[in-house]
């Protein structure tokens, strides 16, 4: 479905990418997995096309990616939900809602989504006219989560959706993200969180300061030494 | 108490006419985090589209607002898309210096085609008024303030009520997750664009048969825009709203108590209080 190859990428001066590549197959939970400035949102910014492209090819069931403006990859069914949740603080929860809804294709499922959204997070329903800006990180989390859904997204780009999160909340953001998945979305999640995210995930891939230095099924990078060593403190 | 009242009528009526100057300053600053030095600019050519409508088609000045309105869209979005769309992600100097450039290149063009000279545009109307509980209320100021009431309510209903309008407000929010949405955001700037300049051109039309009209009036009112986007909180449509109104009362009351060649005085030292107490602004929130 989604095909990276050799994405080499920098900031200014500072590469920050080398020769990653990667692959989310239909229906499945890709993780990526690695510490803090690894390089992990810089491979959603440029799926997303939020940043200028780098060198490499990027692949949605055969579009090539590279090519298009942001909105234009969205239209496409590859919906981002950013880190630090981004949703519009002067904007009621409703009203973020309808425009996650935005696209042409969306628009027209949209009441459809709604009911969706809010019977998977039901919490959103009883805060409808809230601001956004208002609410607690979990809510704005949750709504970042809904707002990604109501586009109808195909494959579905989490970055660190469990930032910042309580225990508790973060335990629920992933049993929410399993529940997407079950609900036939594909999805990809970059998380700093290694075991909660290798528990869900079909498969993971682990970001080493711009590179990957490992990928295999979830299960099996639970058990690999390193990863126990580097990441779980086992 | 007589004069007070007269004062504070008369600033309300010019201070519908200074939100809406205001609005379209807000919502470009909004929408691209650019300040429009030509926005005064923006205005005059207003006044001399208007003024020319009326001496060669004698079209009403109020009244042709129905043909600068779209002109004067087409014109901002014109310039957006050719020129500030260039310079998004440049230096904020550079932006002005673009800006700037744009308002000394109309009010110079405007200035080599028709002359410095100041006009008038005279109605029937101009120095009419209506008696109303012992109250004076000149009648094009109430016609433009009753058209201002119209339009801001149309652009209230548009950016609160349509997908299009909820869309500029969330790229003024959040540039990048406006992009996540699938929102065009260079699309939203060339709308945004295009409503600040016909904004700005409409205000000029409904200025038109009060104000003399010469090609730099323009920096008179760039300045007044900044005072209004600024006290009201830069990028807020409802701050803008309020900081006109306000702007146009100081002004007025200010004239009548203080001296008319002081009023500008003491709307800075209204300004100046506002930011010491509010920095933000009456409505603003202080975000990066």
């Amino acid at each position: 479905m989604l095909k990276i190859e050799n994405l080499n990428f920098s900031y200014g001066d500072l590469k920050v990418l080398w020769d990653v590549n990667l692959e989310v197959n239909e229906g499945e939970i890709v993780t990526v997995v690695g510490a803090n400035g690894a390089g992990k949102s810089t491979i959603l910014k440029n799926v997303s096309r939020l940043e200028k492209p780098g060198a490499g090819g990027i692949t949605f069931n055969g579009v090539d990616l590279v090519k298009l403006e942001a909105h234009e990859v969205v239209e496409l069914g590859v919906v981002q939900v950013p880190e630090g949740r981004k949703i519009f603080p002067q904007m009621t929860v409703i009203e973020n809602l309808r425009m996650g809804s935005y696209t042409p294709k969306a628009k027209k499922n949209r009441s459809a989504n709604l009911d969706r959204v809010f019977a998977l997070l039901p919490r959103l329903k009883e805060r409808e006219k809230q601001f956004g800006g208002t609410m607690s990180g979990g809510e704005q989390q949750m709504l970042a989560i809904a707002r990604g859904l109501m586009a109808d997204p195909k494959l579905l780009l989490l970055d660190e959706p469990s930032l910042g999160l309580s225990p508790l909340l973060v335990k629920s953001v992933f049993s929410i993200i399993s529940e997407i998945s079950r609900q036939g979305v594909t999805i990809m999640l970059v998380e700093q969180n290694v075991s909660q995210s290798l528990k869900i995930a079909t498969r993971g891939y682990v970001l080493e300061t711009g590179r990957i230095v490992l990928k295999d099924k979830g299960e099996a990078l639970l058990n690999n030494e390193h990863i126990k060593k580097a990441y779980l403190g086992i | 108490m007589a004069v007070f009242f007269q004062s504070l009528i008369s600033g309300i009526l010019i201070g519908g006419v200074y939100a809406l100057i205001g609005i379209g300053l807000t919502i470009i600053f909004g929408v691209m985090r650019v300040i429009n030095f030509a926005h005064g600019d923006l205005l005059m050519v207003g006044m001399y589209l208007t003024y020319f409508l009326f001496r060669l088609l004698h079209i009403d000045p109020f009244v042709s607002i129905i043909v600068t309105i779209p002109l004067m869209f087409l014109y901002g979005a014109f310039l957006q898309k050719f020129f500030i769309n260039r310079v998004l992600d440049a230096l904020p100097q550079n932006q002005i210096l673009l800006t700037i450039g744009l308002g000394l290149v109309m009010s110079n063009t405007v200035m080599l085609a028709f002359t410095s000279d100041y006009r008038i545009l005279t109605t029937a109307y101009s120095s009419s008024s209506l008696r109303l509980l012992g109250l004076s209320i000149s009648v094009p100021l109430l016609i433009s303030f009753t058209i201002t009431l119209v339009i801001t309510a149309v652009l209230y209903w548009f950016l609160y009520r349509t997908d299009t309008g909820q869309a500029i407000r969330a790229t003024a929010q959040d540039r990048s997750a406006a992009q996540l949405m699938g929102i065009n955001v260079k699309r939203m700037s060339i709308i945004a664009f295009g409503l600040g300049a016909a904004l700005a051109g409409t205000a000029g039309a409904l200025i038109s048969p009060t104000y003399y009209i010469y090609p730099q009036v323009g920096s008179v009112f760039t300045l007044k825009a900044f005072v209004i986007t600024v006290l009201g909180g830069m990028g807020s449509i409802v701050g803008a709203t309020l900081g006109g109104v306000l702007i146009g009362v100081v002004e007025s009351v200010g004239g009548v108590y203080v001296g008319s060649g002081w009023k500008d005085v003491v709307v800075f030292i209204v300004f100046l209080l506002v930011l010491l107490f509010k920095p933000s602004g009456l409505l603003g929130t202080s975000k990066d």
